[in-house]
């Protein structure tokens, strides 16, 4: 059993008209290894922001659950921490405050110079060094970002839950926090799910990509490999041979998806349950 | 400098024109005999309008002055001189310095205040997190904002039988329902993810109350507690009138009952300071709490 599973799950919401709910997606499985950073990319409203909602405990399922670590994961807990799109930072905390929440949270039993110390750790892995004191109101959306990776990294969470988290942050930044957060999930090894729409940082930062089609009924319909070796960095890794075959397998994909829903016919060979495995290490596989 | 000119010049130079407009408009002739019999002026002052001056001649009886049109500023400025040179004594059981009267104004004001505050706020957040509830109880709240406090006193006062707690309640039901109405909507609208990371971290729901709910719903409580202040503020002054209980408002009706016009001017500019105060107080306070998104 893998170390994070969802395992047959499907989500219904009720219908705004009143009538029959709508699916949002069906019977999705994906099983993660320890360790691993696994990134879904599909269009806005194909439910992959409710996914990731689901697995943090925030949003129940439909049908289907979460397994973690071979327990099932119900509800919110601190073995989940969510980065959130729009930072979710207390405005009516300093910098130091809102990461020192989450500490004394996950760790209730420390005293205060320690938890002070873990927090002062982190902030410096951010390099917010300075800030402790400033409240997000006075910090750049880059540095808002920065913070949420601090206080989700602070608490240690068996999983990282990454819900489009460099979207709104201007490109330059972007790219800059992108390899932050590279160092750091290179220092701590930790298991990511994270949520984007966004090919080139997928590709960037992940392990193995999964394409999610269009909604209702919105499936993961493939399993890209990104075969490009770490450490990675933005300047190397569009280098390597397979960056622009993976980039544009997932641009064609979600190009193809954008103008109908029928799986079967873009990406053939599916069996319509599980996804295809796409890995241009054995390119003679690409049919494509 | 620019032609604006500074603000406070303009304010006083609006003050001294209000003054000097308010002395002249309210300024009456000296009496002048002329043309009167002898039997006419002795009936004069038979009656009281005027009074023998020591040189001999005839002037306006200044007590009945008192009631014959509006007083002017120097009249108001005499009896307010008069009235603070004796703002310490008690010289009866109705008959207190205006620093007592301010002071009974201010912690009956503050009282009533204070407790619709905390019972607005804890009504407000549990109304907030349980959308049924708050559903099911808001076409109470939205029959009971609008009656006018003071319509509440006679059953007040027939159930508590204390003008004094009388006065403190009407001060609670002019208080409580803009905070209450204010505070669940700040509640309901609180940004969800802060409550998502608060689900998270597993805070306590103490912790979740007074780590995210209150601060984050504290801007809009702010607003409502400010509504409150105001529409409370208001209510003090009849209550204190139609009860009888000595206060700054009950100052001017009884300087009205009187006949002291000068008196009830000196009143209206009592409530005005002391409105001032408060609410200067208020926004210190509210200073502390409110943060920028």
């Amino acid at each position: 059993m893998a170390f994070l599973q969802i395992d047959h799950m499907t989500k219904f919401f009720p219908s705004h008209s009143g009538g029959s709910p709508v699916c949002i997606f069906k019977d999705v499985t994906i099983k993660i290894e320890k360790g691993e950073f696994v990134t879904t990319i599909g269009h806005s409203g194909c439910g992959k922001s409710t996914l990731l909602n689901i697995i943090a405990g925030l949003e129940s399922a439909t049908e289907g659950g979460v397994i973690l670590n071979g327990r099932e994961a119900a509800g919110p807990g601190l073995d989940r921490m969510v980065v959130f799109q729009n930072f979710a930072l207390m405005p009516w905390m300093t910098v130091f405050d809102n990461i020192r929440l989450a500490v004394r949270a996950a760790y209730p039993d420390w005293d205060r110079e320690k938890i002070a110390a873990h927090v002062h750790k982190y902030i410096a892995l951010v390099g917010l060094k300075g800030a402790e004191t400033k409240r997000p109101t006075a910090l750049s959306g880059g540095m808002k970002q920065r913070v949420g990776l601090a206080r989700a990294f602070a608490i240690e969470p068996k999983v990282l839950l990454l819900d489009e988290p460099f979207a709104q942050i201007d490109a330059l930044t972007r790219g800059v926090i992108q390899e932050e957060l590279i160092q750091m999930w290179n220092a701590t090894r930790n298991t990511v799910f994270m949520v984007t729409h966004d090919v080139d940082e997928a590709i960037l930062l992940s392990d193995r990509i999964l394409l999610m089609t269009n909604g209702p009924g919105a499936r993961i319909a493939e399993n890209v490999i990104v075969t490009i070796p770490r450490p990675r960095a933005r300047v190397t890794v569009i280098e390597h041979p397979h960056y622009y075959k993976i980039r544009n397998h997932i641009i064609h994909f979600l190009v193809e998806h954008a103008k109908h829903d029928d799986v079967e016919v873009a990406s053939g060979a599916s069996d319509g349950k599980s996804p295809r495995v796409v890995d241009f290490d054995k390119e003679s596989l690409i049919l494509r | 400098m620019s032609t604006q000119g500074q603000p406070w010049m303009i304010s006083v130079f609006l003050l001294a024109v209000f003054l000097t407009g308010w002395h002249l408009f309210t300024l009456r002739p000296a009496f002048d005999p002329k043309g009167k019999t002898d039997e006419q002026l002795q009936l004069m002052e038979f009656n009281g309008d005027i009074v023998r001056t020591p040189e001999g001649g005839y002037a306006w009886n200044p007590e009945k002055e008192k009631v014959k049109g509006v007083p002017g500023p120097l009249m108001v400025f005499d009896k307010a001189r008069m009235e603070l040179a004796e703002a310490f004594v008690k010289k009866g059981t109705n008959d207190h310095g205006i620093a007592y009267l301010v002071v009974y104004t201010v912690s009956r004001f503050a009282a009533g205040f204070l407790a619709a505050s905390v019972v607005a706020i804890m009504l407000g957040v549990l109304l907030g997190l349980n959308k049924a509830l708050f559903q099911a109880v808001n076409p109470f709240i939205q029959i009971l904002k609008p009656i006018s406090p003071l319509a509440w006193m006679p059953l007040l006062l027939y159930t508590v039988k204390d003008p004094k707690w009388t006065a403190v309640l009407v001060v609670f039901m002019a208080a409580i329902w803009p905070t209450l109405a204010t505070t669940a909507f700040g509640v309901t609208s609180l940004r969800k993810e802060y409550l998502h990371v608060a689900a998270i971290l597993q805070l306590s729901w103490f912790k979740r109350l007074y780590k995210v709910i209150l601060p984050g719903a504290a801007p809009t409580i702010v607003n409502g507690l400010r509504i409150s202040f105001g529409s409370a503020l208001v209510a003090v002054v009849p209550a204190e009138m139609l009860l009888g209980e000595l206060g700054v408002g009950y100052l001017s009706w009884i300087e009205w009952n009187n006949l002291d016009i000068a008196g009830v001017i000196f009143a209206i500019l009592v409530v005005g300071v002391v409105g001032v105060i408060l609410d200067s107080g208020f926004n210190k306070l509210a200073g502390l709490v409110t943060y920028q998104e």
